[in-house]
C-alpha cells in the first residue's frame, strides 16, 4: 500500500484548511448549505464504504443519525453544567458518535448473518420503527423530539465571520475527521478484508479472514459515521425530531451513495452535494416557471418532487457507475492518449 | 500491486471536489448583496418603494398539507385583494411561501432560505408547533421579526427570551379554561374527560382544562405519527366518560368522533379551535355522516365566524374573487384574519416601515386584529387573544352562542365574562384607510 496513514492526515489536514478557506467565499446561506452537505455527507461517506467494500445494503442509516442527534442532546444535557460551554458541543458529538456505534453493533450483529434484502428488510424496520419507539419513550420527547439550547458564534470570532460560517467549520471539521477515518481504513488491511470477504466470504475464510467480524465492523464504522452526521446536524439546527429521519432520508442516503458512485469516498461528495443541493435548486428552478393559476395550485411543492425524480432516474441511467464514475471515464478518455496510464485501468 | 484498491484515498481530493461544486453550484445562482438601488428604502431588508416581502413555511405536500395549506392559499387571497386596493402605504405585499412538508428539519432550511436568501422583511405565520419551534432561536437571532405564528403554543409569548416573535392563536392553555369553564356550568355532574396529542398543543390545553376542572376522569394521549384511536376511544368509553374535551388536530377530531360512533360510544365532545372547524370536520367526515356526527359539537373560537358578521361576508367576498371559490372554511377565515393583522400592523408601523418598526407598533398596543375579543399585544404580552368565544353545532351550522365571551390568563386566574363588542370592520378591511 502505498497510502499511509501519515499521509492522509496530512491531506486531510490540508483539504480541510482549503475548505475552511473556501467558506469565506460563500454568503451565510450557502455555508448553511455547506454544513448540511458536510453533515449528509458523514453518513453517505459511511454508507458508501458499507455497501461498496462489504456488500451490505443498510435502508437504517436514517435512524442511525437520529441516534447521532439524540445522543447528541443528551451529551450536551450532561455535559451542562459540568463542562465549560465550549466544549458541550464536543461532548454532544462524542456521545452522537457513541449512541449510532453502540445502535450500529447491535444491529451489524444481527445484519452479519442476513444477505442482501434480508438485511435491507431489517433496517428498514429499524427506520419505520423510529417514530413509534419516540412516541413510547417520554425521554425522546414523541414527535415534537427534544431541543439543545442555540449555540451562536464564539465571542473571539463573532466580528469575523457568520453564525452559518461557524456552523459550516464545525460541520467540515467533524467531516474531515471521519472521511480522514474512514479512508485509513479503507486504504489498510482492514480494507483488504471487507473486499475480500465481499467478493468471496468462503475464500476469505480459508484465508484466515473471519467474515462476520469483519461485517459487524464495518457496519459499526458505517454507524458511527452516520452518528456524526446526525450530530452535526442536531448542532445547526440546535434540535432532532424524528420526523426528519424518515425513509425518505434513507433512501436518499442511498441514492447519494449510488448516484455518486458506490465505495467512493469522491463519490459520496458528490453525492451529498445532490442530494442536498438538487431540491433547492430545482427549488429556484421551478418558481422562476409562470403557471397558469390552476395548474400552479395543484402543483405546489410537487413539481420539484417531480423534477427531483426524472433528473435522479436520467442520472441513473446515463451513469450506471455514478457521478464519478462518468468523470473519471471523461479524464480516461481525455488522458488516452497521453502516456500515463490511467487511474481506472488497476481498478 | 495486482490486488484491487482504494479507489480514492486522497480526502483533500474529496473536500476539493465538495468544494468546488459547492462554490460552481452555489455561485451559479448567487443573487447580489445589497444592490443599494434607488428602489431600496434606508436598506431594510425586503422593502423597497413599492413592496414588501415576507415570507412563511408552511406544509404544501405531506400528511399535515390537507389540513393547513389552505392557510396560505386564503392570506395570499387576502393580500392580492389588499394590492388590488392598493397595498398599505402604496407598498404592496410580495407573499413567499415555502414548502416545508411539516417537517422540522426542512423548516430550518427553508426559513433561513427566506432570511438569506430571498431577504424577506418578516416571517408571517409560520405554521406548526414543532416546525416553528426549530427556527425560533434563529429568528430571534437574526432579529427577523416572526409575526403570528400558527399555534397555540405558550412557547411563542416569551417577550424577553424571543423579542422577535408573537403568536397567533389564542394561547392553548386560555382555550382549555374557557373550554372546560363552559362546559362545567352547563353540565355540572358530567365525568369529564381528555384525549389529547402527545405533544406541546395537547399538553398545554389539558392544563387549562385541569386547572378549571381540578383531576379529569381519564386523560388519553395518542401520536400523529400513528393513525388509529381504538385504543383510545376505548378507554374513555371504558372510563364511563360523558365529556370528552378533546386537544386534537382536525383530522384527528374527525377519526375520534369517527371512531366513537362506529363502537356505538355517545358522549358530548368539544374541541379546541385548532380541530373544531365544523365545515373541514365535515370535508373529513364526509357530506352524508359528517352533519350527524357533529350535532351539537362544542368548540372554542376566538375569530369571527358567524356567517351573517361582516369581516366572514368581506372574506368570503375576496374567497370567491382571489381565490378561485376554494371551499370556505375556519382556515380560510383564520388565514385571511392574519393577513388582515399582518397589515394591520404594517400600516402602524409608519411610512417607512422597519424591522424594529414593526415591532414596536405590535409592542404599542395599537394593533388590534379582527378577534371576537380586541388583541391585546403589549410589551410584556406577545400573542394577541385573551379570550374565546363558544360555537355550538346545531342543525348542520356552528355559530357562536350568544353571550358565551369568556376572557382569562394563561395561569390560575378566573374565567371572566367578555361584555365588550367584537372588533368592527372598517375600511373594506384595508388599514389606514
Amino acid at each position: 500500500m502505498n497510502q499511509n496513514p501519515r499521509r492522509i492526515v496530512l491531506l486531510t489536514m490540508v483539504g480541510l484548511i482549503a475548505a475552511i478557506a473556501g467558506t469565506f467565499l460563500l454568503d451565510p446561506y450557502r455555508n448553511y448549505l455547506l454544513a448540511l452537505v458536510a453533515a449528509h455527507l458523514c453518513a453517505i461517506a459511511g454508507l458508501s464504504l458499507l455497501i461498496g467494500r462489504t456488500g451490505q445494503l443498510s435502508l437504517g442509516h436514517a435512524a442511525l443519525m437520529a441516534a447521532g442527534g439524540y445522543g447528541y442532546v443528551a451529551g450536551v444535557k450532561v455535559g451542562d453544567g459540568v463542562v465549560p460551554g465550549g466544549l458541550q458541543p464536543v461532548l454532544g458529538l462524542v456521545v452522537a458518535v457513541v449512541t449510532a456505534s453502540v445502535i450500529g453493533l447491535v444491529l451489524g450483529l444481527a445484519g452479519a448473518r442476513l444477505h442482501g434484502p434480508y438485511l435491507a428488510g431489517l433496517t428498514l424496520a429499524v427506520v419505520l420503527a423510529l417514530p413509534a419507539l419516540t412516541a413510547q419513550i417520554p425521554a425522546l420527547g414523541g414527535d415534537q423530539g427534544l431541543m439543545v439550547p442555540f449555540r451562536s458564534v464564539p465571542q473571539a470570532l463573532s466580528s469575523l465571520i457568520a453564525l452559518e460560517q461557524w456552523q459550516a467549520w464545525i460541520a467540515l471539521t467533524v467531516v474531515a475527521v471521519v472521511l480522514g477515518v474512514l479512508a485509513t481504513v479503507d486504504a489498510g488491511a482492514p480494507g483488504i478484508r471487507m473486499r475480500a470477504v465481499r467478493d468471496d466470504e468462503v475464500a476469505a475464510a480459508l484465508a484466515g479472514i473471519r467474515p462476520g467480524r469483519i461485517k459487524v465492523q464495518a457496519f459499526v464504522l458505517s454507524a458511527a459515521a452516520a452518528g456524526a452526521g446526525g450530530g452535526v446536524l442536531c448542532f445547526v439546527d440546535s434540535g432532532v425530531r424524528p420526523g426528519g429521519y424518515g425513509v425518505t432520508l434513507s433512501l436518499l442516503l442511498v441514492v447519494g451513495v449510488v448516484v455518486g458512485g458506490t465505495g467512493r469516498l469522491a463519490g459520496a461528495a458528490i453525492g451529498a452535494a445532490l442530494v442536498v443541493l438538487l431540491p433547492w435548486l430545482i427549488g429556484l428552478g421551478t418558481s422562476a416557471v409562470d403557471l397558469p393559476a390552476e395548474a400552479a395550485q395543484r402543483l405546489d411543492g410537487n413539481l420539484a418532487v417531480l423534477v427531483f425524480g426524472l433528473l435522479l432516474i436520467g442520472l441513473t441511467v446515463l451513469a450506471p457507475t455514478g457521478a464519478l464514475g462518468l468523470l473519471t471515464r471523461a479524464g480516461a478518455s481525455r488522458k488516452r492518449s497521453a502516456p500515463s496510464i490511467s487511474p481506472l485501468s488497476k481498478d | 500491486m495486482s490486488r484491487s484498491r482504494p479507489a480514492i484515498r486522497r480526502p483533500a481530493t474529496v473536500f476539493i471536489a465538495a468544494a468546488l461544486i459547492g462554490a460552481t453550484a452555489l455561485s451559479a445562482c448567487s443573487t447580489p448583496e445589497k444592490s443599494g438601488s434607488s428602489g431600496e428604502a434606508k436598506d431594510v431588508p425586503g422593502i423597497t418603494k413599492t413592496s414588501v416581502k415576507i415570507g412563511t413555511h408552511t406544509p404544501l405536500t405531506g400528511p399535515a398539507s390537507a389540513g393547513y395549506a389552505p392557510i396560505s392559499k386564503a392570506a395570499a387571497a387576502y393580500f392580492a385583494y389588499l394590492n388590488a386596493k392598493g397595498g398599505v402605504n402604496g407598498r404592496k405585499i410580495d407573499y413567499v411561501v415555502k414548502d416545508d412538508g411539516y417537517n422540522p428539519a426542512t423548516t430550518s432550511t427553508v426559513v433561513r432560505e427566506l432570511v438569506q436568501q430571498d431577504k424577506v422583511f418578516a416571517i408571517v405565520n409560520g405554521l406548526g408547533t414543532p416546525t416553528h419551534a426549530a427556527v425560533v432561536d434563529y429568528l430571534n437571532q437574526q432579529k427577523v421579526p416572526d409575526l403570528f405564528v400558527a399555534s397555540g403554543a405558550s412557547l411563542w409569548n416569551q417577550p424577553e427570551k424571543s423579542p422577535q416573535t408573537f403568536g397567533f392563536n389564542l394561547d392553548y392553555v386560555r382555550e382549555g379554561k374557557i373550554l372546560a369553564h363552559y362546559l362545567q356550568e352547563k353540565n355540572p355532574d358530567a365525568k369529564f374527560c381528555v384525549l389529547r396529542q402527545d405533544d406541546d398543543f395537547g399538553k398545554d390545553l389539558t392544563t387549562g382544562i385541569t386547572q378549571v376542572l381540578g383531576k379529569v376522569t381519564a386523560e388519553q394521549k395518542y401520536a400523529v405519527s400513528n393513525e388509529s384511536l381504538t385504543a383510545q376511544i376505548g378507554a374513555l368509553q371504558q372510563a364511563g366518560c360523558t365529556v370528552n374535551l378533546l386537544g386534537t388536530v382536525t383530522p384527528f377530531t374527525a377519526l375520534a368522533l369517527g371512531t366513537a360512533a362506529k363502537m356505538g360510544y355517545r358522549a358530548q365532545w368539544a374541541a379546541s379551535s385548532s380541530g373544531g372547524d365544523y365545515p373541514s370536520l365535515v370535508g373529513y367526515l364526509g357530506e352524508d355522516v359528517g352533519p350527524k356526527l357533529l350535532e351539537g359539537l362544542v368548540a372554542a373560537n376566538y375569530l369571527p365566524f358567524n356567517a351573517d358578521d361582516d369581516w366572514v361576508k368581506l372574506f368570503q367576498q375576496i374567497n370567491t374573487e382571489y381565490n378561485a371559490d376554494a371551499p370556505f372554511t375556519g382556515n380560510t377565515i383564520y388565514g385571511m384574519s392574519m393577513a388582515y393583522t399582518f397589515a394591520e400592523a404594517l400600516s402602524q408601523a409608519g411610512e417607512n416601515p422597519t424591522r424594529e418598526g414593526i415591532i414596536e407598533a405590535l409592542q404599542s398596543g395599537s394593533v388590534k386584529s379582527n378577534g371576537i375579543t380586541p388583541a391585546a399585544f403589549s410589551a410584556t404580552n406577545h400573542e394577541p387573544f385573551g379570550g374565546a368565544g363558544i360555537t355550538v353545532v346545531s342543525k348542520g351550522v356552528q355559530a357562536y352562542l350568544d353571550g358565551q365571551v369568556f376572557t382569562t390568563d394563561a395561569q390560575a386566574g378566573p374565567v371572566e365574562a367578555y361584555t365588550g363588542p367584537a372588533v368592527a370592520l372598517t375600511g373594506e378591511g384595508i388599514p389606514g384607510k
